[in-house]
Formats: structure tokens, C-alpha cells, sequence
């Protein structure tokens, strides 16, 4: 039970980011395209899109980060305020940016503002999750414990690499989900986009991917020793494989396949990290076990969690189904 | 310049809370009244009632979202600037947030959707149930979180090694010593609270002679409601208080200003505690009060502020003051719902010019006493986090004072622009009123998205405001 039971929990701490990261992905990306739009009747179609959606999706931001703090106290204790200003800029840039989703559609003169506003802060907090991304890939100074740090270790050009990448994943996200849910020029737009922005995400996932092992020797041996090279391998050729079905069923005129393409690369890129970190939780020298509550209090939530999150998952999914289809150019809230 | 990384911690944290606390407060009462307009609606067929629910359902949005988006903050703030006390509670604490996420969270932001916009999108009664789980979603919210804040002030069911709590009896941990009355009594508020923003709208109406039907309607259920539940506060508030006593007293003595134990305790209405000379100056007091209330005798003894060194006390004056503006909004709240039963009953409630007056203008005073008696509670505890077991002071996170300060003025700015902009919109909504005639409905459906029903009302407001209508 030691053993397994802070693996059981990293598990379902990783799909809970998993779903946030797709989720709420696809809504930031929306906002981060918004200047792409070319008059508001069209800002108002993307809008729209994913208004159903983006309150329910930012949720499961809240179950990762309680979920850290429920399973991994330690961990929670070590990489928040390690990552303190990155944090704090995210959760301000999604005060902005939910606030900006609604307050856009009331104003009258200052709707402009609120327009920048959505964007600013879709695109902010994409960007603030990738640096925390970043800096948890470099590694975390803990002494007894405790984060040891300053307050500026995070702040690197990989970090800031890491950051760009998450805002264009994000768009990529967002596009394929415009492709899927709207029509007109609109849909047509998000194509374009979504083709060019496979290019670039899969630019920045190569970066990255090899960045980390250069400049960790230990992720290194992790992927390129032997026989780990070849049971490892599938998964960049994997990456790569969803790229180009995603850019030919672009080509195609496809709407589906290429948003479950795009979550593809993410939960490519996410086990990517899996792989090269478990089990650390805090890089590069806290593990899961190290960090764990007490069994007692993982157990408790355990079976709760066990029960309650297919409840969840079901009433979840039934909101997607019951505003299914597409938003067509001009529908909406009239 | 030498800034005190603790109280920046603090202020960080008592601001973002502070501004949260009025959302939940308002929209805890509100999902209740809206379903109950809507279940009466269902049950008796009266148009007026489903504008009614119309009407507020849109306000609710706004508020909801504000609470949602300064609830995140607050989630990832335990782990940014109070790790230490994350790492020392975790095992205990972090589980019932945890909880309230996957029971009360999900619930409530997924039904939210259906609420408020599924008016023509599914039946009335799955409507009405989802008005229902939104309530529920909100008071079940309450609960864990309550129960959280109240093992901080009364811990039980667990035991400490090396500093950290672990658990031992959940039961004992969740339904703590003050939890019971914590609950009860924080719950009550938030429906007093509402019942006054119900009320002062209803006469705001009838004072402008608008929306009479709906207006009286309000009047009605709110005066009802006050009548009946604010002299129950009084009662919740005294047992809490009697709870208090048992498990925090020295709590206790600062609410009253209490010095001497040895000596029966007057009731202040003033007074301006000195803590350095540790006595009261300029106090008007009823003598033994404090003690009858607390003791049920007048020459009952209860433990006093001395009786403890003076690093081991609350700041005084912020409990003490903060306690009587409570209280006093509490018994004006009393005033307010009986005098209105009277009125009602000799059958002037609409006509009584100077009560609707001054109902119109009072609908801030739920949130003035929810937020003055949090700071009873909260800085009555310290200097403890967790009573006993952790003080506030090593609670905090390695962060230095330059991140902290910058942040607490981010927080400061961001919050100060949302909450104007949501306070002036809510007024506009109001403004407006309860629409006549029921709505169009947006034929694409917009479920889990707060204040896009806000928006409708905007597009009701500002006409032609950027979108094309179909």
C-alpha cells in the first residue's frame, strides 16, 4: 500500500492536468486567436463556441491544484511558492480573462477593452502555465523540505521557450476546436491556422524534447540508453504520426479529426514528461513517495474521488452533448 | 525598505478572501430564493413569479462568476504564501477542500448551465431540479469549507507527529467542536444577507412606483423571511458564541474587551481598549452583561484577556469593534423584520414611505456583518493558524517581501477594477428590472457560462450592442 497507493494518486493528479490542460486549452486558445477574427460578428461566433464550456473546463484547475495539495502536501508546499510569480500572474490573467468573456458583451464603448482583455489574458495565462511548465523541468531547489530558492529561478530562456510553446499548443487546440464547432470564415481561418500551427508546436515539442535531456543527464539515460531507446521511441514517432494525420485531415476538410489530433499531441507531450520525471514530483530530487500525505488521508479521498468523478465525468459530458453541433455564423445568443 | 513578509502574507490573503466572501454570501441565498421563485412558479402557474427568476437569475451570473474566478485564487493561495501551514494541515485540511471540489464545485458550475439557460432547452421541472442542485452545490460548499475553517479554530481527530497533523477519526475531524454551530451560523447569514438585497429591490421598486406586482412579491417574502430568521441568527449567534467560549476563550474575552477574569464582565457598548495599559478607556457599559450573556449570571466568572501573556492574545480593538457592528447590524436586521410583520400586518407595508426608504437603501448591510464577523473569527484566532498547533506567523511560504508586496498590489488593482465593473453592472441590471414579457431565448444553447446570461440582459439594455440578431 506505501508503494502504490502515491502512484494511484499521481496517476489521477496527471489525468485531472491532462483534462485541465485540454479542456481549458481549448477556450484559452480561442482567446489567443481572437485577433485573428476580422470584425466582431466574427470574435462574437468564437465566443460563442465556447461559451457553453469554460467555466465547467477552468474546474478541473481547481481539482489539480487541490488535488496536488490533497495527495502530495510536501509537493504543493515545494513547487507553489518555488513558482510563486508565475502563479500569481495566472490566476490574475484568468480573473481578467473570465471577467473579459462576459464584461465584453455588455459594454457598450469600452467593449474594446474588454476584447483586449480577453485576449491579453487567455494568451498571459497560457503563457504562465508553460513557464511553470518550464521551470518545473529545470528543477526546483528544496532543502529540508522547503523550497530554497529565489524568487527568479524559474525565469529562464527555457522557461520562456516552454511558455510560447504552451500559447501556440493552446492555439492549435483552440483552432482545431473552431474547425469542429463553427462554419464560414470562421472555420476557414481556424484551418489555416491549425495547419501552420502543427508546424510550430511540433517545432517547439522537438525543442524541448531535446533541450531537457541535454541539459538534464539523467533524462538523458532515461530515453537513450538501451533497450529504453526502443520501447521509448514509439512516442516521438507517435507525435510525429498525429501531427501529419492531423495536417492531412486539414488538408481534407476534416472537422473532427484534427481537434482529437491536436489533444493527441498534448497527452504525447504529457507522457513524454511522465516518462522522463517519474517519479518525481518535484523535480529533480522530491518523489511521489517523499511527498505523499499521510495513507490515511489519500485512502479517505481515494474512494470518494473513486465514486464521485464518474458522476462528474457523466453530468460533465451530458452538457457537452446537450449543446453539441455547430455555431453557425451569425447564431448565437439571439 | 523593510517590509514584514508575514503581514504582507496576511493582507494578501484577508483581501482576496474578504472580496470572496461576498459572492459566496449573496449566492448561497440567491440560488435558494431563485429556486424557491421557481418551484412556486411550478406549483401555482403565476407569470410573475417566472420573471421573478428571470430577473434575479441574471444577477446571479455575475455574482457566481465573481466567485468562481476570486475562489481559484484563494485554492492555489494555501500552497503560495501559507506552504508551511499546507504541508502542517495538509493531511488533515487539504481532503475536505478536496471534497468540496469534487461535491459541491462540479455540481454547481455544470447545473449552472442548465439554470441559466436551459429555460426553453429542457423541461421545467429538470430546469427547476437544476436551480435545486445549484443551491445544493452552493450550501454543500459551505459545509466543507466551514468544516475546514472550523478545524483550524477547534482541531480534533487527529494527532500531531513532527509538527504535521495526521488524521485519525475523520468524523471528529469534519464535525469538529465549532463546526455545528460555524455552519449554522454562517449559512443563516448568507440567507439573511440576500434577503436584504431581495428586500431594499422590492422597495427600491415600489419607492418608484415600478414592477408592482413583483415588487410586493419580494417585499413579502423578504420581510416574512427576516421576521422569522434574524431573531434565529441572535440565537445560532449565541450559541456559537457560548461554543466559543468553551473552545476559544480568550476569543471570547477580546470580543468583550474583557481584562480581569476574576471579575464578572460588563457589556460594552464602547469602549477603546488599550492593550498597553490593558484596560478599557471611554467605556459606556452595562454592568455584568458580558457575564449574563455568557454565563447566565451576572456575577459569573469567564476567562479574561490577562489571563494569557500578551503574545498569546488577538489584536483587540479589530475583534472588539468588529463583533459590535455585527451584533448592531444583527439587531437592526431584528428591528427591521418585525417591524415590517407589523406593518404588513396592519396592512402598510406598501404604503409606509419612510420604511421602504430606508429598506431601498439598506441592502449592503448583510455583507458589512458577514465580513466584520470573519474578522471576529479569523483574527480572534490568532496568533494561531490552527489553534494549539501552528501560529500564523509559521505558517507562511519562503517567499521574500518584494514578490509578496508586488503581488498584494496586483490583487489590489485587479480586484479593485472586477469588482467595480460587476457592482455597476449588477446596478444596471437592477435598474432595469424584471422584464415584462418572457424573453427570447438564445437558440444556441450557452449552459456552464455565468454571466453570459448577464450579457442577454446587456443586449436588452444596449440594444444593438455588436451582435447580429437573427
Amino acid at each position: 500500500m506505501e508503494w502504490y497507493l502515491p502512484v494511484i494518486w499521481a496517476a489521477l493528479i496527471g489525468v485531472s492536468v491532462a483534462l485541465y490542460v485540454v479542456l481549458d486549452g481549448f477556450d484559452l486558445g480561442v482567446g489567443i486567436l481572437f485577433p485573428f477574427a476580422k470584425n466582431e460578428a466574427e470574435r462574437d461566433q468564437m465566443i460563442n463556441s465556447i461559451a457553453p464550456f469554460w467555466d465547467g473546463n477552468e474546474t478541473w484547475l481547481v481539482l489539480g491544484g487541490g488535488g496536488l495539495w490533497v495527495a502530495f502536501p510536501q509537493a504543493y508546499g515545494v513547487i507553489m511558492p518555488a513558482l510563486y510569480l508565475p502563479v500569481i500572474v495566472m490566476l490574475l490573467a484568468l480573473v481578467f480573462r473570465g471577467v473579459a468573456f462576459e464584461f465584453r458583451g455588455v459594454a457598450v464603448t469600452s467593449k474594446k477593452y474588454w476584447n483586449f482583455a480577453f485576449v491579453a489574458g487567455s494568451t498571459l495565462a497560457g503563457f504562465a502555465q508553460g513557464v511553470i511548465l518550464g521551470g518545473l523541468i529545470q528543477g526546483i531547489r528544496v532543502e529540508n523540505g522547503q523550497f530554497a530558492g529565489g524568487p527568479f529561478d524559474w525565469a529562464t530562456p527555457f522557461a520562456a521557450l516552454c511558455g510560447l510553446g504552451v500559447v501556440a499548443g493552446y492555439a492549435l487546440l483552440g483552432a482545431t476546436w473552431l474547425v469542429m464547432k463553427t462554419d464560414g470564415p470562421v472555420q476557414a481561418s481556424a484551418r489555416q491556422n491549425a495547419k501552420m500551427l502543427l508546424l510550430v508546436v511540433l517545432g517547439f515539442m522537438g525543442v524541448v524534447s531535446l533541450w531537457t535531456p541535454l541539459s538534464i543527464p539523467h533524462i538523458a539515460g532515461r530515453w537513450f540508453s538501451m533497450p529504453n531507446i526502443f520501447y521509448l521511441a514509439p512516442v516521438p514517432i507517435i507525435t510525429v504520426l498525429a501531427a501529419f494525420v492531423g495536417w492531412r485531415a486539414l488538408s481534407r476538410g476534416d472537422d473532427f479529426l484534427p481537434f482529437f489530433c491536436a489533444i493527441a499531441l498534448f497527452l504525447l507531450g504529457f507522457l513524454g514528461l511522465a516518462i522522463s520525471w517519474f517519479p518525481y514530483l518535484v523535480p529533480p530530487t522530491l518523489t511521489v513517495w517523499q511527498t505523499a500525505a499521510a495513507p490515511a488521508s489519500q485512502i479517505f479521498m481515494l474512494v470518494g474521488t473513486l465514486v464521485l468523478l464518474p458522476i462528474i465525468l457523466s453530468y460533465y459530458g451530458f452538457v457537452y452533448w446537450l449543446f453539441r453541433g455547430k455555431v453557425r455564423a451569425g447564431e448565437g445568443y439571439h | 525598505m523593510d517590509l514584514d513578509p508575514v503581514l504582507l502574507a496576511r493582507l494578501q490573503f484577508a483581501f482576496t478572501i474578504t472580496f470572496h466572501i461576498i459572492f459566496p454570501a449573496f449566492t448561497i441565498g440567491l440560488s435558494a430564493y431563485i429556486a424557491t421563485v421557481l418551484v412556486l412558479w411550478l406549483g401555482t402557474g403565476r407569470e410573475h413569479y417566472h420573471r421573478l427568476a428571470r430577473f434575479w437569475t441574471k444577477i446571479f451570473a455575475v455574482s457566481f462568476a465573481m466567485g468562481v474566478v476570486s475562489g481559484i485564487v484563494l485554492s492555489y493561495q494555501f500552497g503560495t504564501n501559507w506552504s508551511r501551514f499546507s504541508v502542517a494541515a495538509g493531511n488533515v485540511v487539504a481532503p475536505l477542500i478536496g471534497y468540496e471540489v469534487l461535491t459541491a464545485f462540479f455540481l454547481e458550475s455544470t447545473f449552472l448551465g442548465v439554470m441559466l439557460f436551459g429555460w426553453r432547452r429542457v423541461p421545467p421541472w429538470l430546469h427547476v431540479m437544476s436551480a435545486a442542485f445549484v443551491a445544493a452545490g452552493t450550501a454543500i460548499s459551505a459545509f466543507w469549507i466551514l468544516s475546514a475553517n472550523s478545524w483550524m479554530q477547534t482541531p480534533a481527530g487527529h494527532e500531531m507527529r513532527n509538527g504535521a497533523a495526521y488524521p485519525l477519526d475523520w468524523l471528529a475531524i469534519i464535525f469538529n467542536p465549532s463546526f455545528p454551530y460555524r455552519f449554522a451560523h454562517m449559512l443563516t447569514a448568507a440567507y439573511l444577507t440576500t434577503s436584504f438585497v431581495v428586500l431594499a429591490v422590492g422597495a427600491r421598486y415600489l419607492v418608484a412606483g415600478r414592477f408592482a406586482e413583483e415588487a410586493r412579491t419580494m417585499l413579502r417574502m423578504a420581510v416574512g423571511f427576516i421576521a422569522i430568521v434574524a431573531p434565529l441568527q441572535l440565537f445560532i449567534g449565541d450559541q456559537h458564541g457560548l461554543n466559543t467560549l468553551a473552545h476559544q476563550p480568550i476569543k471570547v474575552a477580546a470580543m468583550e474587551a474583557h481584562w480581569d477574569g476574576s471579575k464578572p464582565g460588563d457589556l460594552l457598548l464602547f469602549a477603546w481598549p488599550d492593550e498597553k495599559a490593558e484596560a478599557n478607556r471611554f467605556a459606556i457599559a452595562i454592568p455584568y452583561g458580558a457575564s449574563l450573556i455568557l454565563t447566565h449570571d451576572p456575577n459569573g466568572l469567564f476567562p479574561g484577556l490577562k489571563s494569557v501573556p500578551a503574545a498569546e492574545r488577538p489584536p483587540i480593538a479589530p475583534v472588539f469593534f468588529a463583533f459590535r457592528i455585527m451584533v448592531g447590524i444583527g439587531l437592526i436586521m431584528i428591528a427591521t423584520g418585525l417591524i415590517g410583520v407589523l406593518l404588513w400586518w396592519q396592512g402598510r407595508l406598501f404604503e409606509t414611505g419612510w420604511y421602504l426608504a430606508v429598506a431601498a437603501r439598506g441592502w449592503w448591510i448583510g455583507f458589512v456583518a458577514v465580513i466584520a464577523g470573519w474578522t471576529v473569527t479569523e483574527s480572534g484566532r490568532q496568533p494561531w493558524l490552527v489553534t494549539g498547533i501552528l501560529r500564523t506567523a509559521d505558517g507562511t511560504s519562503p517567499v521574500p517581501a518584494a514578490s509578496l508586496a508586488t503581488t498584494l498590489v496586483l490583487f489590489v488593482v485587479v480586484y479593485g477594477i472586477v469588482f467595480a465593473m460587476g457592482i455597476y453592472y449588477i446596478n444596471r441590471l437592477i435598474e432595469n428590472g424584471p422584464q415584462g414579457r418572457a424573453l427570447e431565448l438564445p437558440s444556441a444553447g450557452l449552459p456552464s457560462r455565468p454571466l453570459s446570461a448577464a450579457a442577454d440582459a446587456a443586449r436588452e439594455i444596449f440594444p444593438g450592442s455588436g451582435r447580429a440578431r437573427t
